[in-house]
């Protein structure tokens, strides 16, 4: 596995231009895959950073966590109090997701990595799910249980209220005077998002992010080289926590509610999925994971049979009508059965994700332009120099 | 052995370590003298790992005392620290890092010898650690393995993957370098090589404790030899006295080595 290969600075810049311009445009591009709007479009994002941050724990490290949706949703808890409470301003709003989401993470993961393997998962998904029973019962007050917490017209916003800013209709959140729904908000989101890459990109060839692979490869040799493999661990572990409170805390952003599903152990498994499907300790591999489970259930949940029946209505009707039976269970709300068979089909086929299956790709158009190019790869490969 | 206690290096007084009923080491005694090559020869299951194991906090001794630098290392240290301390340790089966790069494998321990046991340098680039790469480098041309330096350590052949795990602790310049059976499973011109970089080594004033079970290996190399048998030295001495020791060849009797 080639987690670190390392490359030149300058190849490195231009990936994160690439990226950038990619996330920028998603607008246009998202309209000819037909995911041109922006409550889609931020879900990518969203959830693109959620798995960006999520690989930099199981990714570099190999510590699978079962029980990164707690943060997630202390990261929607916090940012929600702090529209209620504060003021409805983003930045403050996700700032705080992140620094409470980390002190969260702190805790889990100091307790969670006094084991390892099996242990460690079951640990973190026990975590998640206690913090998700309290949130639905002791914690009521904080969280306001089932009905979900909600930012009210009537909230104090003391620093809104200092300003003098009033509110009219239901609260949006803003960004100094914008508000952040649709496409501001998606934009916003991606901004976010491209920090977020370009942070992990950083993490990746940082002596931090060797090390971390270190200690996945052999960590007995790590320590016996002089390295205490637990604080890395933890940093590792609060830094994916901290990505995941503030993907969180956008989700509040954009729809400024919270509730305790957003912890649920099927959250902690989704973002498990994304990783997994993308490329595990890729850098591009969790985002291309995220948009594209993001992508199939936006297309898959949506068709129910009435729209079934419309696509095949040009068929005889006893060949529509099979068609739908058999069909009917992979869609609508069935859709997971559809990307349980996706998800089959990556794993035997392309055990390194779909970045796996991009790079191979990518290797027979390089063989078929000639030898020449030879020497470019041998470069690519040289970047530590 | 008049030799003054500034010189000693690791003092190992009275350990005990039995697995089980198994007493794997009783009672050793030993001292490792500063800048000398100390070899621990002994038929198999004699106790040489265990007893180096011991040393380094990867397994308890049951009683005794491991004294290095004024501190006992069979309490309250964890590998890391003992690491940190000086020591470094070859294992017998290689220990590397089998998914990073050669070049990686041997730049990491230089990290932990500049940046100790815990750094979060989270945004300085790989790139720029140039240093610690030149020094990489030059060790991995020292053991011609410099233009594999971008392949992955994984598919090494088992002898290069002990050379690289001998680079792997040289970076870190130890105080006191173990080294448990560091030529086997290579080939005789491998093996050769190992020699002349021990060699060298040698004249660079490090102290060695060396289990090897090639007395070719040992006899070029080493300044006092050891031998256990059962858990015990059974002799120890300047190598020409341990040629001719009846009780050496005794313990050896039926072993091929010898
Ligand atoms: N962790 C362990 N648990 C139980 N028994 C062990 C353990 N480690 C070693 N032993 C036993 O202790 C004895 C000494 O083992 P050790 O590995 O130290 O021998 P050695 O001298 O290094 O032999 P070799 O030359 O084969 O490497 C052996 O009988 C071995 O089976
Ligand atoms: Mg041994």
């Amino acid at each position: 596995m080639k987690s670190i290969v390392l490359s030149t600075k300058k190849r490195d810049y231009t990936t994160l231009l690439v990226f950038a311009v990619i996330v920028f445009t998603a607008p246009l591009w998202g309209k000819i895959i037909g995911a041109g709007y922006p409550d889609l479009l931020q879900k990518f994002a969203i959830f693109g950073l959620f798995a960006i941050g999520y690989n930099i724990l199981f990714g570099l490290t190999g510590y699978l966590s079962f029980g990164h949706a707690a943060f997630l949703g202390v990261g929607s808890y916090v940012t929600v109090w702090s529209f209620k409470l504060l003021t409805m301003n983003a930045i403050p709003a996700v700032l705080l997701a992140i620094v409470f989401s980390g002190v969260f993470a702190l805790l889990i993961g100091f307790l969670s990595l006094r084991r390892s393997g099996i242990y460690f998962s079951i640990l973190t998904l026990a975590f998640a799910q206690m913090s998700y029973n309290l949130a639905y019962s002791v914690l009521t007050p904080i969280t306001n249980g089932e009905t979900g917490l909600r930012v009210l017209t009537s909230d104090p916003r003391v620093v809104d209220t200092a300003l003098g800013y009033t509110i009219e209709g239901s609260p949006l959140a803003t960004l100094f005077g914008t508000t952040l729904t649709g496409y501001p908000g998606f934009y916003f989101c991606a901004v976010v998002l491209v920090l977020g890459f370009w942070l992990s990109l950083k993490i990746f060839r940082s002596p931090f992010g060797m090390k971390l692979v270190a200690i996945k490869t052999n960590q007995t040799r790590m320590e016996y080289t002089g390295f205490n493999h637990r604080p890395y661990l933890l940093c590792a572990f609060v830094i994916s926590g901290m990505y995941a409170g503030l993907a969180g805390g956008l989700l509040a952003v954009v729809d400024p509610l919270a509730g305790a599903e957003r912890m649920q152990w099927t959250a902690s498994g989704e973002v498990v999925l994304m990783t997994i499907l993308g490329g595990v300790g890729t850098l591009f591999g969790p985002i291309i994971g995220a948009a594209t489970i993001k992508y199939f259930e936006n297309i898959f949940s949506g068709i129910g049979d009435t729209a079934l029946a419309e696509i095949f209505s040009f068929l005889p009707d006893a060949v529509s009508n099979l068609l739908i039976t058999i069909i009917s269970p992979f869609v609508g709300s069935g859709w997971h059965l559809t990307l349980g068979i996706l998800f089959m089909l990556i794993i035997i086929f392309l055990p390194g994700g779909m970045s796996q299956g991009f790079q191979k790709i990518a290797d027979k158009i390089k063989q078929k332009n000639k030898k020449s190019s030879t020497s470019e790869v041998k470069l690519e490969k040289d970047g530590i120099a | 052995m008049s030799t003054a206690q500034s010189n000693i290096v690791l003092d190992i007084t009275g350990v005990n370590k039995s697995f089980g009923g198994l007493q794997a080491l009783s009672d050793i005694n030993l001292q490792i003298e500063e800048g000398k090559t100390h070899a621990i020869i002994g038929p198999n299951g004699a106790g040489k790992s265990t007893l180096l194991n011991t040393c380094i906090g990867l397994l308890k001794a049951d009683s005794g005392t491991i004294n290095f630098g004024g501190n006992d290392l069979t309490h309250g240290f964890q590998p890391h620290d003992i690491n940190q301390m000086g020591i470094s340790r070859v294992f017998q089966t290689p220990q590397i890092f089998p998914d990073l790069t050669i070049l990686q494998n041997v730049m990491i321990p230089a990290f932990a010898k500049r940046d100790g046991a815990f750094k979060l340098n989270l945004f300085k680039s790989l790139r720029d650690e140039k240093e610690i790469e030149a020094e990489a480098l030059h060790l991995l041309e020292d053991l011609a393995m410099a233009d594999q330096r971008f392949n992955n350590a994984g598919s090494l052949s088992r002898g290069n993957k002990r050379r690289l795990e001998l680079a792997m602790c040289l970076i870190q310049h130890p105080k006191l370098l173990l080294l448990d059976e560091p030529t086997a499973g290579m080939a005789r011109h491998d093996t050769n090589q190992t020699i002349d970089l021990l060699i060298k080594i040698k004249e660079s004033g490090m102290t060695k404790v060396i289990i090897e079970h090639d007395m070719h290996v040992v006899f070029s190399l080493a300044d006092k030899i050891s031998v256990l048998a059962q858990g015990a030295i059974i002799a120890e001495g300047e190598p020409d006295e341990i040629k001719g020791h009846p009780k050496v060849r005794e313990a050896y009797l039926g072993s091929a080595e010898v």
